[in-house]
């Protein structure tokens, strides 16, 4: 294929440049100048020092995030790795079904969770029927507004996020290099510990990207499944910007943002890092 | 018998309903230079993946140093495989990829690096050792994969076509490399080619197979000279095949003329097929002709002229350095050493006659052939 010029090159990217810009650079700028600032326009640092107040909302959201991504890490491997070894058509089919919720909206997705974890939902009203019949008075399990139904409700929505990029470097791998390490004495675990994990490191870090990223964030699944009882940082944030518990105060929010911003980066810059690690830079070219 | 390294008895392989080895039988002696030569599809990779440990026989046994190891699995034999694309492990640099064996056996680091170190010497790689395996070469990567097998010290390698992605001179360069590699280390190893120059130019022995079916077993010299039927002498080397009569032994009768031969054995009056090289075919003026034809086409290839010459409407290839011209009439004379008398099979009338393209330009434009070396692998 022939280089395209620059001029070329300029003009097919500039629709895509125009919107970033406009939607991400500017919203980025925006958010770090009212973290900066007061409700005057004056410089502050006291938005970022508010944040303290904050510490123990930063630490659940990445805890119930971060077991939310391993989670799914542990149900996507096995999977990706099974699918990645079925049949072309099968392959195609199994990938269709894992994409599949994500036909709906996220939204609707979530509020069904509601209806089947609530105490008068799905499973307690099945359960308690079944027990009612043998003639024993259940009262049900609390299953709703608690730290369990939030991650299931992350990682029920992100699991397809961890399975597909796994799934597509497990497919890139190479099957006779499997044959090669089973050749040279490698049983089962030694292939899977020395040649498949690392060769699929790439995917399983763009997976707990893709699903780290949103579930640190989110602030729809707390609310709808963890009732309020649990406030996630990107529910502070919301409440920040709408003022649905308090006064409103972009600055504050801005700052809470920014911060959230600032730890993703940090956690994509050590993931980066391993991957590197993964791949040593090929010292002299020939 | 005693040192036979592989013993293959009764082999039969079916993959989707087509047998793909039929009652297969072959013995390998220790430190032997063996090739499975043949056209894809043949079933050579798919012997080779048996002996490797990668495929189970339907039917037959697998013998290795006089122990039958049908159900042994692949990390368990005495056995590496270079593969056809190299394989190696990407992920890992080229100390690591030639350690990778040794580690999962729990050698001591000294050790490992004492033969890392040897087996890079031995490929011509010292000094690559942290090398990123996506900066080297393909030649300098099938090297890489050639010292990982050797490092675990196996009692055969095994090769599937590996210089195949090599280009041309590169290629002859490793065919003696690794023909002194062999040779050095007093290994059996069993390499598997389409490429009959290869085949005759490395091997101790050679296996020729088509459609899971051994045609020939010999060394490259008998292999050549005296081809067991019609599909040898046409896949090893160029050859016109005509239909003859053995008169009686060392005589014999084709394209209407009687010639002596150095052939006995056959019955009187048996209907044979005859196999006559290009290059052992002198071209004489008209009269003196013992066959006589019209020349239709004439190519130079450098070391000989490639002259098709018609015979009573059969086409005959001769190989000469004098340069002859399309429409001249000439006289063929051909000593009775050079005329090979074999039986007639299943293969009779099928090759041997340069009228046509030849059976490699029918495969390339075969679509199915690329599909048939994918279901032999």
């Amino acid at each position: 294929m022939n280089k395209l010029s620059s001029r070329t090159r300029q003009a097919l990217t500039a629709p895509f440049s125009v919107w970033m810009a406009i939607f991400v650079l500017v919203p980025i700028g925006l958010v770090v100048y009212y973290a900066l600032t007061d409700a005057t326009g004056g410089f502050t640092l006291s938005n970022l020092a508010s944040i303290w107040e904050y510490r123990s909302t930063y630490l659940v959201s990445i805890e119930l995030a971060l077991v939310a991504t391993v989670i799914c890490l542990i149900m996507a491997y096995p999977l990706a790795y099974s699918i990645s070894r079925m049949k072309a058509h099968s392959q195609s089919t199994m990938v269709l079904l894992v994409m599949l919720p994500m036909w709906m909206n996220f939204l609707i997705r979530t509020y069904a969770w509601m209806t089947i974890l609530e105490d008068t939902g799905l499973i307690n009203t099945f359960i308690k029927s079944v027990l009612s019949l043998v003639g024993y008075e259940f009262e049900g399990f609390s299953m709703i507004n608690t730290n369990g139904a939030i991650v299931l409700g992350m990682v029920y929505n992100f699991l397809p996020y961890m399975i597909l990029p796994i799934y597509t470097v497990l497919t890139k791998i190479d099957h006779s290099i499997i044959e090669a390490a089973r050749d040279l004495g490698a049983n089962g675990f030694h292939i899977f510990t020395k040649v498949l994990l690392p060769q699929s490191i790439p995917g399983i870090i763009s997976g707990i990207t893709m699903v780290f990223v949103p579930a640190v964030s989110t602030f729809v699944i707390s609310k709808l499944l963890g009732g309020g009882m649990t406030y996630l940082i990107g529910d502070v944030i919301e409440n920040y910007f709408l003022g649905n518990t308090g006064e409103v105060n972009y600055n504050v929010g801005a700052a809470l943002s920014l911060v959230l911003m600032i730890l993703i980066l940090i956690s994509s810059g050590i993931m980066n890092h391993f991957d590197k690690d993964v791949e040593p830079d090929g010292g002299a070219k020939k | 018998m005693a040192n036979n390294i592989i013993d293959l008895r009764n082999i039969s392989v079916t993959f989707d309903g087509e047998q793909i080895l039929k009652n297969l039988n072959l013995q390998i002696e220790d430190k032997e230079f063996l090739t499975l030569l043949g056209p894809s599809g043949c079933g050579k990779t798919t012997t080779l993946r048996i002996i490797a440990g990668f495929l189970q026989p339907d039917s037959g046994d697998v013998i290795f140093d006089g122990k039958l190891i049908n159900g042994v699995p692949a990390h368990k034999r005495q056995v590496n495989t270079i593969f056809q694309r190299y394989a190696l492990f990407t992920h890992l640099n080229v100390f690591e990829n030639i350690a990778f064996g040794l580690r999962i056996k729990k050698t001591p680091e000294k050790e490992i690096k004492a033969t890392v170190t040897e087996m890079l010497n031995l490929v011509n790689l010292k000094g690559f050792e942290t090398r990123n395996i996506n900066t080297l070469s393909g030649g300098q990567q099938q090297r890489v994969a050639i010292a990982r097998a050797l490092a675990v010290r196996p009692r055969v390698l095994l090769l599937d076509e590996p210089l195949g992605a090599l280009d041309l001179k590169l290629r002859k360069d490793m065919q003696n490399e690794l023909k002194n590699i062999q040779q050095r280390l007093g290994i059996t190893f069993i390499y598997v080619t389409h490429d009959q120059e290869e085949a005759l130019s490395m091997s101790d022995k050679i296996v020729v197979m088509n459609n899971g079916v051994i045609q020939q077993i010999g060394t490259p010299i008998d292999i050549y000279n005296e081809p067991e039927n019609a599909f040898v002498a046409d896949f090893i080397g160029e050859s016109n095949i005509v239909d003859g009569v053995m008169k009686e032994d060392f005589i014999c009768e084709f394209s209407g003329a009687t010639f002596n031969c150095l052939d006995k054995g056959f019955g009187k009056n048996e209907a044979v097929d005859v196999v006559v090289r290009p290059e052992d075919v002198d071209v004489v003026p008209f009269e003196q002709g013992m066959l006589r034809g019209t020349v239709t086409s004439v190519t130079f290839k450098g070391v000989h002229f490639e002259i098709i010459v018609d015979i009573g409407g059969f086409k005959w290839m001769i190989q000469s350095t004098d340069e002859q011209f399309v429409g001249d009439n000439i006289g063929l004379y051909i000593e009775p050493d050079a005329i090979h008398i074999m039986k007639k099979s299943e293969y009779s009338g099928l090759y041997g006659d340069f009228s046509s393209f030849s059976e490699e330009f029918d495969e390339l434009s075969d679509v199915n052939a690329e599909q048939e070396e994918q279901d032999d692998e």
